[in-house]
């Protein structure tokens, strides 16, 4: 079977970095093992949809396997919910198939536009961690293909040290070619959201603490600009599925009905001075005052989860340069102190993020590189500007001395060394790792970038 | 409820035919080499709309075995209400220019193969009185490029058929559609430098089974490609042949 590469300059969402790549897209799963057989010195890397931010999703002069075409559904339990699927299925079709049928995603990151196998290899979370954690908490089995031309099935019973080297092991272990995932049954395709206005970071945790457990989802926009009395006020948004006898007569008749925004676009790259401090500053000022305190309102489930997807390539707002977003998660102890070191150091370097979002997090699902674990989670979105590594390279410091880490789907640029601190159960993956990929076939810029596979001094 | 029998239903292309179909309730019978890959098909259809699909083994080049075949997808429809023929293969192209083995099985699974089969399904037809054909033949078919004359001629020989049976039948309320896509997003273009006009599997599955289900004859997919053609071929040869189109 022949099979053309498109050698081509990708980037991941963030459009920092950017890779030249060798780009593959098999339409069939015996193409996937196809692709194995071509020479690329830098090895192969899959990749699904590409709204992975930094370098996690790109392979320099080596091969990319874009998943995309290996999308079928294959398996569908009505009675409990479980879907097996191809790697390269959307969260979107999921949705699209399964929310008539009274099921939803389980966990879903901010978008649903990526591939339920890139999900899986990021071990992604939602508004919803503190309660529920990450997704590897609902993938019941993964089938891999490992570079050996081997297809193996792990589970939590089977081979389960494979399983947990996959879940939140980047794509790294092995070419994820079925899902077996449990999906969540709700009775309409809609939220009931509480809004929560807050005037500063100490009453921002509180109402974390005290509301969320009474939420599926909870989640707080912060206005990182604000100063003074106001530093770290946000609105938090507290919600769960609406029911049937939720919904306003009207609705009732068609509970998974909702209805179907015009998409919008940003066709061009913004000129970096849009965002500078005062746009950022009018904005976030604009945003906390028109969210006061509102209970029960109603939002369709795109509103709730994917509020940019509808704003397609919003990721060119940010300007040719790109732009990073750093996310950490802070142990719960001295998470107040810690929380406010971070935004104060930020304000301090004049780094403003465009965007700055406050999640809780529960329980680890024991995915061996997994970002999650019990604490606060951060995520800021800075343009690239000139300085601004220098700023994050503080932050880091800051993540390290609190016991804290960054999230690998979102990082382009932390270094090794931050890594093998913050990562401490990666021997434990490489052990995996040297077993699954001796020759180290599957590789990407973010491994090599992190020396992934190289024992810490 | 319609029977529907997929030619080639392991592609792209045909995979999103067997879709709207399926949404249309049609139980359908998908066939290809690839069993594997078929059963995927096969399952993502019915996970997604909930349709009667059944598979079987289809080998084009492999003419002699179709009249079992048929008869098998006959057996277990139970009767038959249209027949979609979309497989086809570029793959050997290179070595068609050359070697007469390479450039024979290229015609024998996009034109033999074709032929083969759907004798067999116009004889079946043309009995009822009833059903419809649709072939999925190429832009390629309509005039002989030095690049790709191989797979056009054999496209063109598919166009010449189709139009033929469609002569033959329409007379017993049989009705033949020729599809001619022009370059769609797939593996055969993955690869090729910007193509004009390409066009998503999934939209010219959607405009195609449309159009088979109108009743059309021949039709562009996507339509842009008729007027595209209405310019190439009118080109004359003696211009064409210093050209490199």
């Amino acid at each position: 079977m022949t099979s053309l590469t498109l050698h081509k300059q990708i980037t991941g969402w963030g459009r920092y970095p950017r890779a030249l790549c060798h780009l593959y897209r098999p339409e069939r799963v015996g193409g996937v093992i196809g692709t194995l057989q071509h020479a690329e010195p830098n090895g192969f890397l899959p990749r699904g949809l590409g709204r992975a931010y930094g370098d996690a999703a790109l392979n320099s002069e080596g091969g990319i396997i874009l998943m995309e075409r290996i999308d079928r559904f294959l398996a569908f339990d009505e009675s409990t919910g479980v879907v097996r699927c191809e790697a390269g299925v959307s969260l979107a079709d999921i949705i699209s198939t399964f929310l008539p049928r009274g099921w939803f995603l389980p966990v879903t990151p901010g978008t649903k536009f990526c591939t339920v196998g890139a999900c899986v290899a990021c071990d992604v979370h939602g508004k919803n961690h503190h309660h529920d954690g990450s997704i590897g908490n609902f993938v019941r089995s993964l089938t891999l293909l490992l570079p050996s031309g081997e297809t193996v099935r792990c589970s939590r019973e089977q081979n389960p040290e494979l399983f947990y080297a996959t879940i939140g092991g980047m794509g790294l272990t092995g070419i994820t070619l079925e899902v077996e995932l449990q999906l969540r049954r709700v009775d309409t395709g809609w939220m009931v959201v509480d809004y929560v206005r807050t005037r500063d970071l100490d009453e921002t945790l509180r109402t974390f603490h005290e509301r969320d457990e009474h939420y599926l989802y909870s989640v707080a926009w912060l206005d990182c600009v604000a100063q003074g009395r106001g530093f770290g006020r946000g609105v938090l948004m507290f919600g769960r599925h609406a029911t049937v006898d939720n919904l306003p007569p009207a609705r009732r008749q068609n509970p998974f009905t909702i209805p179907r925004k015009r998409d919008k676009s940003v066709p061009v790259d913004l000129p970096e001075f849009v965002l500078n401090p005062l746009s950022l500053k009018a904005f976030n000022g604009a945003y906390y005052a028109t969210h006061p305190s509102r209970e029960g309102v109603f939002v369709d489930y795109n509103t709730y989860f994917y509020p940019l997807d509808s704003i397609l390539q919003w990721n060119r707002a940010y300007g040719k340069r790109g732009f990073v977003q750093w996310q950490c998660v802070l142990p719960y102890e001295n998470g107040m102190e810690n929380l406010t070191r971070i935004l104060e150091t930020a304000q301090r370097r004049h780094a403003y993020p465009f965007l700055s979002v406050l999640k809780r997090m529960g329980e680890s699902s024991g995915g061996i590189l997994s970002f999650p674990m019990p604490g606060y989670t951060i995520a800021l979105d800075f343009p690239i500007r000139n300085g601004l590594f220098e700023v994050l390279n503080e932050l880091d410091k800051i993540v390290i001395e609190a016991g804290g880490r960054l999230y690998l789907a979102k990082d382009a640029r932390m270094s090794a060394e931050t890594f093998h601190t913050t990562y401490p159960q990666l021997p434990r993956w490489q052990a995996v790792k040297t077993q699954v990929d001796p020759k180290g076939v599957l590789q990407s810029d973010l491994a090599r970038r992190l020396r992934l596979m190289e024992v810490a001094k | 409820m319609r029977g529907v029998l997929i030619v080639g239903a392991t592609s792209p292309l045909a995979r999103y035919m067997a879709h709207e179909f399926a949404r249309l309730g049609d139980t359908l019978f998908l066939a290809a080499r690839d069993m594997d890959e078929l059963q995927r098909v096969a399952s993502d259809v019915q996970v997604r709309f909930g349709a009667t699909v059944h598979t079987g083994r289809f080998d084009a080049a492999a003419v002699e075995t179709h009249e079992a075949f048929w008869q098998e997808v006959l057996r277990v429809l139970g009767g038959l209400d249209g027949v979609v023929w979309v497989a086809g293969t570029m793959d050997g192209l290179e070595d068609a220019f050359r070697e007469p083995q390479a450039v024979r099985r290229l015609i024998d699974v996009n034109f033999t193969g074709a032929a083969s089969l759907l004798t067999l399904a116009a004889c079946y037809f043309e009995e009822r009185g009833k059903g419809f054909i649709a072939g999925v033949s190429s832009v390629a078919g309509d005039r002989g490029r030095a690049q790709n004359y191989p797979y056009g001629a054999a496209k063109g020989g598919l166009s010449l058929f189709l139009q033929g049976l469609r002569n033959r039948l329409s007379k017993r309320g049989v009705q033949v559609t020729t599809i001619k896509p022009g370059f769609i997003d797939t593996r055969m273009t993955w690869g090729r430098d910007k193509l004009p006009f390409l066009a998503s599997p999934q939209r010219v599955a959607k405009e195609s089974v449309q159009i088979i289900l109108k009743g059309k004859d021949v039709a562009y997919v996507p339509a842009i490609w008729w007027l595209v053609m209405l310019v190439i071929r009118s080109i004359p040869e003696k211009v064409f042949k210093r050209m490199s189109i």
